[in-house]
């Protein structure tokens, strides 16, 4: 999606050197990742199979961060309920499979479900707090996700749910390597989903709408476009990216409870600073790289296990913005007094 | 000075009925009196960094985890006197604090936010990483002779209360409120007018984790001398901000509400009938969070303002 960025901002990419060489040092650090990557994916077995459900489960987290980074571009805000969001979608999507549903068509109706919640959210719930304060926004989306986790567990129960995977048991075999189909399938379905939100964004009218309504508000009205209104649809879309995280994240994580996506959202957290936390390119390599290094870490470092991998995210976090705080595709603020 | 009496006045009548209500009280009620001092100390710690220099934090319930773990092992190792915990709580939490602010200080509230989420959602694990020293998700306890009675814990967190509160009062007026102040309303013109801004961020959050330190052992005195993983989940961080913004941000005096609002609330919403015990809590707290935020845009402190003004007019 960096080329919606670079449309939108041209007048101010160009200038100096300085960016440019910015640019270039992150496009290395990328390049040497690869590498890396593909080095170590032919030198061993373990490592390509690790690397594969990393990618797998990084697609998930920079799936949430997107949603993250379309609210946050939009209004300056962070969504804390976007993982909660997506379980309670994920919720709905089990119930109407328990329904008797089979698993594709559910998945249609939760994204569209997902949609209509996301824009009714905004309109009733943010809209009249908009104007006050960030923090204002901040406390209404903490109360939702206060309410969601009551809600869920009021109707479906604090108890785990199991899912069926929609992609089965099956795997391939490159080379020796074995490849769940379900980490292929997470992969295609998280890519084209986001793939279809960024042709909507660069390719229709309604994109552009809500581009403009995000990088000058103001000047959008004048010329017609209906700001609001392209809020409302960029939390809508934000929920849907969310609930394709909630679906394709659940059949990783064995079983269905209220607190799933926590972690997740912590993740994604991660990967949107990583990636700039403006930029829908740099949330999707970010979500790709926590992704990868995470499940590398765990993977060949048995003293994190499975308890200190949030712990482990956070760290790297708080690095990230220590050394490199505008993340790979982020630039500096620049305020006017 | 005039204009302070009815203030001080009130604080007089508040500071008598706290005396007081020990004598009325059932023990339960005690133990829920004892709450809601825990929380007012939680929230006028967030109140000072949120309310007067304009941070975020939705990750204070860590730094309540901080200080009740310090209490409960400090007890456990070495049958330490409970108030000099407490002491060593509020010194421990105020290093972390610094610590941890001083990288997402260096942007935009809303980093310091997603920074603090994150700390609170990892620092459950922590215990049952190492659960030799931390007990696992058992929890530590501290010695059985050190259990405090709910009257103890009432009396510690009133008192508490009362120090911080007039410790925050001499912060708040004095040279170092005033740059914190400067640094919420603009950051711009504080660096300007030769506010350091990353020393009053960073100090700003040491004092308010150190207060949240407080709070933790505190709680975790109320809980019979128990520290487990799961009660300092997130949403004891969310319940923190929350006072804060029922209570009103920058204003000392909607606290009380506040502390009471997220103290109160989750034992009383227990017994609603039809959504039930265990998620009543969640549903009548994010619904009653959701509407003071839409209808209360300044929290009790506003309202209170409100009456003043018209009651003058």
């Amino acid at each position: 999606m960096s080329s919606v960025e670079t449309s939108s901002i041209a007048g101010f990419r160009g200038r100096g050197g300085a960016l440019d060489a910015g640019t270039a040092g992150v496009a290395l650090f990328l390049l040497g990742a690869a590498i890396f990557l593909l080095i170590g994916c032919l030198q061993s077995k373990t490592f390509a199979q690790l690397t594969v459900e990393g990618l797998a489960l990084g697609s998930v987290y920079g799936s949430l961060a997107l949603a993250l980074v379309l609210v946050y571009r939009a209004t300056h805000v962070i969504n804390f309920a976007q993982g909660e969001l997506a379980m309670l979608t994920t919720y709905i999507a089990w119930d109407l499979m328990n329904k008797g549903l089979s698993y594709w068509p559910a998945f249609a109706a939760t994204l569209a479900i997902a949609f209509g919640l996301g824009t009714v959210l905004q309109v009733t719930l943010i809209r009249p707090v908009q104007h006050r304060s960030v923090i204002a926004v901040v406390i209404v989306t903490v109360g939702l996700f206060i309410l969601i986790d009551g809600v869920v567990n009021w109707i479906w129960g604090g108890d785990f749910k199991s899912m069926k995977s929609p992609f089965g048991n099956g795997f391939f075999e490159v080379g020796g390597v074995t490849i769940l189909h379900l980490y292929v399938g997470m992969m295609v379905v998280v890519l084209v989903s986001v793939v279809l939100v960024w042709a909507l964004f660069r390719f229709t009218k309604l994109g552009l709408g809500m581009r403009a309504a995000a990088v000058r508000p103001a000047a959008a009205a004048l010329v017609g476009v209906r700001v609001d209104s392209m809020l409302a649809i960029g939390w809508g879309l934000a929920a849907l990216l969310g609930a394709v995280a909630g679906l394709m994240a659940e059949p990783s994580q064995i079983f269905l409870s209220p607190t799933f996506m926590q972690p997740i959202l912590v993740y994604a957290f991660a990967a949107a600073v990583l990636g700039g936390l403006e930029s829908p390119a740099g949330a999707v390599v970010g979500g790709l790289l926590i992704g990868v290094t995470l499940t590398l870490i765990v993977g060949y470092v048995p003293q994190i296990g499975s308890e200190l991998q949030v712990p482990f995210v956070f760290a790297v976090l708080l690095l990230i913005l220590l050394v490199k705080p505008t993340g790979l595709f982020g630039r500096r603020e620049v305020r006017r007094v | 000075m005039r204009r302070q009496i009815p203030a001080l006045a009130s604080l007089l009548v508040v500071a008598a009925v706290l005396c007081l209500l020990p004598f009325i009280l059932s023990d339960y009620n005690v133990y829920l009196a004892a709450q809601v001092g825990i929380f007012f100390i939680a929230v006028l710690g967030l109140n000072i960094l949120t309310g007067y220099t304009g941070q975020i934090s939705i990750g204070h319930g860590a730094f309540m985890a901080i200080g009740g773990y310090t209490t409960a092992v400090m007890s456990r190792d070495h049958g330490t006197n409970l108030v000099v915990t407490m002491v060593m709580a509020f010194a421990i939490c105020f290093v972390v604090g610094l610590l941890v602010g001083l990288p997402a200080l260096r942007l935009s509230g809303v980093y310091l936010a997603l920074v603090t989420f994150a700390l609170a959602v990892s620092i459950p694990y922590i215990p049952l990483q190492y659960s030799t020293f931390l007990g696992g998700s058992g929890g530590v306890s501290v010695q059985q002779s050190q259990v405090p009675s709910n009257l103890w814990v009432y009396t510690a967190a009133w008192a508490c209360s009362a120090i911080l509160f007039v410790l925050a009062w001499l912060i708040l007026r004095g040279r170092v409120g005033r740059a914190f102040r400067a640094v919420r309303d603009s950051e711009i013109a504080a660096v300007a007018s030769g506010v350091e801004l990353p020393v009053y961020k960073t100090l700003a959050f040491g004092i308010s984790a150190a207060y949240a330190g407080v709070a933790g052992s505190l709680f975790v005195l109320a809980l019979n001398g128990f520290a487990q993983p799961s009660e300092f989940d997130i949403f004891l961080s969310l319940q923190i901000l929350v006072g804060a913004a029922v209570a009103g941000l920058g204003s000392l005096w909607g606290i009380l509400i506040g502390a009471a609002f997220v103290g109160l609330l989750p034992q009383v919403s227990t017994s609603v009938p039809v959504i039930g015990a265990a998620h009543g809590r969640d549903v009548v707290f994010g619904a009653a969070v959701i509407l003071i935020m839409l209808l209360l845009p300044d929290g009790f402190a506003g309202l209170l303002a409100r009456i003043r003004r018209l009651a003058r007019a």
